[in-house]
């Protein structure tokens, strides 16, 4: 199992970062051994439009089967669905907090974006 | 020929200028109201409009029974307004530049042409003078091809005198791109002159000639004027701060019906642009 959690650097005692689409990289963590690899998000933290989109590319493309993060806009959600991949939205602490708390289950996917887009 | 008015801040000036030189030339002008964000020109021309036009872009429509997923799409698109993701294709029509890059490298042919409403246009007369303008639909960012639009109607016979948005950034370079000339309208405060200088920057890359007309002239200090001599721009007019303009402004009367010494004026500033922009008089 592989999860991606939105991340400000690259190891687990990094902060997970509130914002999905901007986050400064993605942190791909096995739960059962927290085993994981980071995955750069440089190209969408600087994208004019769409970083949500991409990001959300980004992680399905990896195969990851949930999404942690803080916030969620509706592109990067529908993306997102259209992929099957839940996301958990409204977490905060480390990277490794947030995958314990996953673990430990109780957490539950949003059933849709939970802030709104930049555009209209 | 068609003239400009542009200025890096907003508030200075614009519409005031640009309806005021487009009653002074008259019946062979036509205004072109450009600041689709927020058009103001029609409330001083106060024209009789014909009924509204829609404009479109156009968005791309993916065939899923064509389309192969090879994600060429995708990869041209700079904007992220197509993606491929778990067998589909997904479109967001709202980030499309319309620019057609997806529907070009598309191998199989999935991608044909839709269109989505980017705002209106309305044309007009006030009297002798043609009058139009665009309002972007509430939400829409894309102003560059509604201002294109608006541009469109411009006759080759007629002067058009175009009322552009404020700032520096793509519609402000979609309103005066190709134009003869530009009025860079400004004041003399701290923030009039730091836009004027981005202004002034801007239309130096766009290789247009333009000049300087300072609004609320008696207010403020001469760095304004000093930076125009030191940038060899010429100050075309001044316009005082003075409560009876204001007054009218408010009323929504065009500063050369209200002031008739005004309409001379702006017949010289307009004599003035000629020979600026073109080396000669008309």
């Amino acid at each position: 199992m592989k999860i991606a959690v939105s991340a400000t650097g690259n190891t687990l005692d990094s902060d997970l970062d509130a914002r999905f689409g901007r986050a400064a990289c993605f942190i791909l963590v096995d739960p059962d051994n927290l085993s994981f690899e980071v995955v750069e998000n440089t190209q969408n933290l600087n994208a004019a439009q769409g970083a949500g989109i991409q990001a959300a590319k980004t992680v399905a493309d990896q195969g990851v089967d949930a999404v942690l993060t803080g916030n969620c806009g509706p592109k990067a959600y529908a993306v997102l669905e259209q992929a099957k991949i839940p996301v958990i939205t409204g977490l905060s602490g480390s990277v490794k907090e947030a995958v314990e708390q996953y673990k430990k289950g109780g957490l539950s996917a949003a059933a849709g974006p939970n802030v709104n887009g930049h555009w209209m | 020929m068609i003239i400009s008015v542009a200025s890096g801040k907003g508030g200075t000036g614009k519409t005031t200028v640009a309806t005021s030189l487009a009653l002074a030339i008259g019946n062979s002008a036509q205004l072109m109201d450009c600041d689709v964000e927020a058009p103001n020109a029609h409330l001083f021309l106060k024209p009789v409009l014909e009924p509204e036009e829609s404009v479109f872009m156009p968005v791309p429509v993916v065939d899923e029974d064509k389309c192969t997923m090879c994600g060429l799409c995708a990869e041209i698109c700079q904007f992220n307004a197509i993606i491929t993701i778990a067998d589909t294709v997904m479109t967001f029509p709202e980030l499309c530049h319309g620019c057609g890059g997806c529907q070009a490298v598309c191998p199989a042919g999935a991608i044909g042409e839709g269109k989505r409403t980017i705002g209106i246009i309305e044309q007009g007369r006030c009297n002798d003078l043609e009058f139009v303008h665009g309002r972007l639909r509430i939400g829409e960012a894309m102003a560059p091809p509604l201002i294109r639009q608006i541009r469109s109607r411009i006759k080759p016979e007629k002067t058009a005198i175009i009322d552009a948005p404020p700032g520096t950034s793509c519609p402000v370079i979609a309103a005066v791109q190709n134009t003869d000339f530009v009025v860079l309208v400004t004041e003399p405060t701290p923030f009039g002159l730091n836009d004027l200088q981005l202004a002034v920057e801007t239309i130096k890359i766009l290789e247009i000639p333009c000049g300087v007309i300072i609004n609320r002239s008696d207010i403020g200090d001469d760095r304004v004027a000093d930076y125009a001599a030191a940038e060899n721009l010429p100050v075309l007019m001044e316009i005082p701060y003075e409560r009876g303009i204001a007054e009218a402004y408010s009323r929504g009367e065009p500063l050369v019906e209200s002031f008739p010494q005004w309409r001379q004026r702006f017949a010289t500033l307009y004599e003035k642009i000629c020979q600026l922009a073109t080396g000669r008089e008309q």
